[in-house]
């Protein structure tokens, strides 16, 4: 039987890997990830998982075990956060490039210095280029579904991915909610076991990540291309197949709140979504025409959707957990990247919530006036920072 | 002893150098364990020796991996043949490094892996410098040699640094075996190497592997050094096992270390000094290995 429990983002992560049967954990330990972890062992030791755990001596081997664990033919699950994540760079590209559907669970977390330990995204987006599908969670529940819903996506025979599921520290990962732990059952039937068709084997000896010259290269990393390409569709297939098997929507790509025929589009990512929508409603309720675009699917892109969701707004209003150094927001520079040729629209990029300042009611509300009063005077800036020391009366008041 | 099994699970057509001791070290060790063996391999020669996609030479599973993670990657193999029943014994798993990516890049992985006491058998093949880059010093290289990063010229910049002792790094994980091995003694090579798969846990095998393209050495004699280096007691033919050490292949006759030096171009700036104090820290190694072999058997 289906439970409800309260649980963290940490405890929801570590029960949809034993709900996914993970064969092997290799993980190790960092703030705010450990509670995983930790969960994990426990699950381990009281025999409520059948896994094995290797309790490896950093990031980079977590991963590294976890790859070399997919490849003997294991479902294979690690978990990390911030700096283990940028120790485990190397190993996420090998992952994709191998074509290994290990999945994970990132705490998004600062990067120091100054050492931080709170939310912000800049973590996850660095990885943007690994070849690993991201999906940002807006609650815990989410989180527990994502992870199995990700094993399915990437162990399908055209995707062959890793995956990152995400979640933003301390708002979800030590935060607690009503979580529902679905019967084993039910997860089985939808989530089969992982049976690759190419794994080491005895029998039948191959050699995996062998050098590959330039005329081979090439059509390797082509392959993975297409995968990508293919991966919205399958995305959104087992969105609705999830759906249908335990009645909820996870979010697919985008999920949409009240944007049908709005002027002005609020977009965000993570945990300050549920805050949002709530200052959402309260806007509509004043007479603005506003709805709100929840990024849920990073990688890859939802380039289509948002030329879709974007028909008829006027102003696009993203909020951006990150900031790429002489770059700009990492959605907002994408979502410009996917209007580019489609849509005439003022795009203005919001740097919100950098290692975890708090994002109050009152500072999302005036993020989104400013984004609705740009329908009457322009584009004031490409990208505003937001709730400075040096600007903070402004976003406060 | 042991007979060389006649089984060969590496073909021919390999990329190795002439005279490559690595090509040797892979040939014996896979006589040694047969089939039922899945190798994990870092960047190093052995990434390269296989042949390039779609060709391999290697009759048993191959896991390439990266440089720094040879340990954490047989750790992940045995999991997953751990969850799914197969039994250590019956597979044996094996990380099968250079001297780099177990000594220098490698080492926190290897620790790891025998610290959490992953059943394998992890492999140094050690011909002393990262030869696939093209010969610069690692941890491995020994005193007084040439390398391309340690260069003689006008500053006699040779190595200066003794060279790491990883069998006392592995022992003292406390892991149940750790053996040297050459391949100028295939028969005593292969005893140890099954030895070390039918014992459970941690294992360490430390190849001697020359590479004439790297030591500056004819590749004709390749075999030759590995005897002399034996000879000399430049690399002492022993195993620790559960602490106990073994000496299980002693020089009837100690050879000078200058006729081992000799015979490589790496060595050949050395003045005469530093040839005898190579050969009287050649003397106490051996004193001191000799003392251990005592000490722990008493």
């Amino acid at each position: 039987m289906s439970e409800m429990k309260i649980v963290s983002g940490n405890f929801a992560a570590a029960y949809g890997a034993k709900l996914s049967r993970v064969e092997v954990v290799a993980a190790y330990p960092i703030t705010p990830q450990t509670e995983v972890v930790e969960k994990i062992a426990e699950l381990v030791a009281e025999g409520e998982m059948d896994s094995e755990y290797i309790k490896v001596e950093s990031e980079h081997s977590a991963m590294a075990a976890c790859i070399a664990a997919s490849n003997a033919g294991a479902r294979a699950y690690t978990a990390s956060s911030a700096h283990g994540l940028a120790l485990m760079h190397e190993l996420l590209i090998w992952a994709s490039g191998a074509r290994l559907p290990v999945v994970m669970t990132n705490i998004n977390r600062a990067m120091g210095p100054p050492w931080s330990v709170w939310a912000d995204h800049h973590d996850t987006l660095a990885q943007k280029g690994t070849g690993q599908l991201q999906f940002f969670c807006e609650s815990n529940q989410e989180v527990l579904d994502s992870v199995i819903m990700a094993y399915k996506i990437c162990e399908d025979e055209d995707i062959m991915l890793p995956a990152m599921v995400v979640e933003d520290a301390f708002i979800l990962s030590h935060t607690k909610e009503p979580v529902e732990i679905y019967d084993q059952e039910l997860v089985d039937e939808f989530l089969p076991s992982y049976d690759p068709d190419y794994k080491l084997d005895v029998d039948q000896p191959l050699g995996f990540g062998s050098l590959g010259m330039p005329d081979w290269y090439m059509d390797f990393r082509y392959k993975i291309a297409e995968a990508f390409e293919k991966a919205p569709d399958k995305i959104m297939e087992v969105n609705k197949e999830f759906e249908e098997v335990f009645g909820r929507d996870p979010g697919g790509l985008i999920e949409k709140y009240k944007t049908d025929g709005v002027d002005v589009l609020i977009v965000t990512m993570g945990s300050i979504s549920s805050t949002s929508k709530d200052v959402i409603d309260e806007l509509r309720e004043e007479g603005h025409n506003v709805g709100l675009a929840r990024l849920r699917t990073f990688r890859p892109f939802p380039v289509e959707e948002f030329r879709k969701l974007t028909k008829g707004v006027n102003v696009v209003g993203v909020m951006d957990r990150s900031y790429t150094f002489g770059h700009g927001g990492d959605a907002a520079r994408e979502i410009k990247d996917a209007l580019y040729g489609h849509r005439d629209v003022i795009l203005k990029d919001y740097i919100v919530g950098l290692g975890g300042r708090d994002l109050t009611p009152k500072i999302l509300k005036n993020v989104m006036l400013d984004a609705i009063s740009l329908q009457d005077k322009g584009l004031d800036k490409e990208i505003e920072w937001v709730d400075l020391k040096i600007n903070q009366e402004r976003w406060r008041r | 002893m042991a007979k060389v099994p006649e089984m060969e699970l590496m073909n021919k057509g390999t990329t190795a150098c002439p005279g490559c001791g690595a090509a040797h070290a892979m040939r014996y060790m896979l006589k040694a364990l047969g089939k039922k063996t899945m190798i994990n391999i870092p960047a190093c020669c052995w990434a390269v020796i296989p042949g390039v996609y779609p060709s391999r030479n290697l009759e048993i599973p191959l896991l390439y991996t990266a440089f720094e993670t040879t340990g954490a990657s047989s750790s992940g193999v045995r999991a997953a043949l751990n969850a799914k029943g197969v039994d250590p014994r019956e597979i044996t798993v094996v990380g099968f490094a250079g001297d780099g990516g177990t000594a220098d890049i490698g080492i926190q992985a290897l620790s790891g892996c025998l610290e959490r006491g992953t059943d394998t058998i992890q492999v140094m093949y050690d011909n002393e410098a990262y030869m696939n880059t093209g010969i610069q010093r690692s941890g491995e290289t020994p005193y007084g040699a040439w390398t391309t990063t340690t260069p003689v010229g006008s500053q006699k910049a040779w190595k200066k640094n003794p060279k790491k002792n990883m069998m006392e790094v592995v022992n003292a994980h406390g892991i149940p075996y750790a053996a040297t091995v050459s391949i100028g003694h295939p028969e005593l090579m292969i005893e140890k190497i099954q030895k070390a798969k039918d014992i459970p846990g941690p294992k360490f095998i430390h190849i001697y592997a020359p590479c004439p393209t790297g030591w500056r050495s004819d590749p004709s004699i390749t075999i030759e050094l590995c005897k002399l280096a034996v000879d000399s007691c430049v690399f002492p033919l022993y195993e620790i096992e559960y602490g106990e050490y073994k000496i299980y292949k002693k020089p009837k006759n100690k050879i000078p270390v200058k006729d081992y030096l000799k015979l490589q171009g790496r060595f050949r700036h050395l003045p005469q000094e530093e040839v005898e104090m190579i050969q009287k820290n050649v003397d106490k190694e051996w004193e001191l290995l000799l003392k251990k072999e005592e000490f722990t058997n008493e």
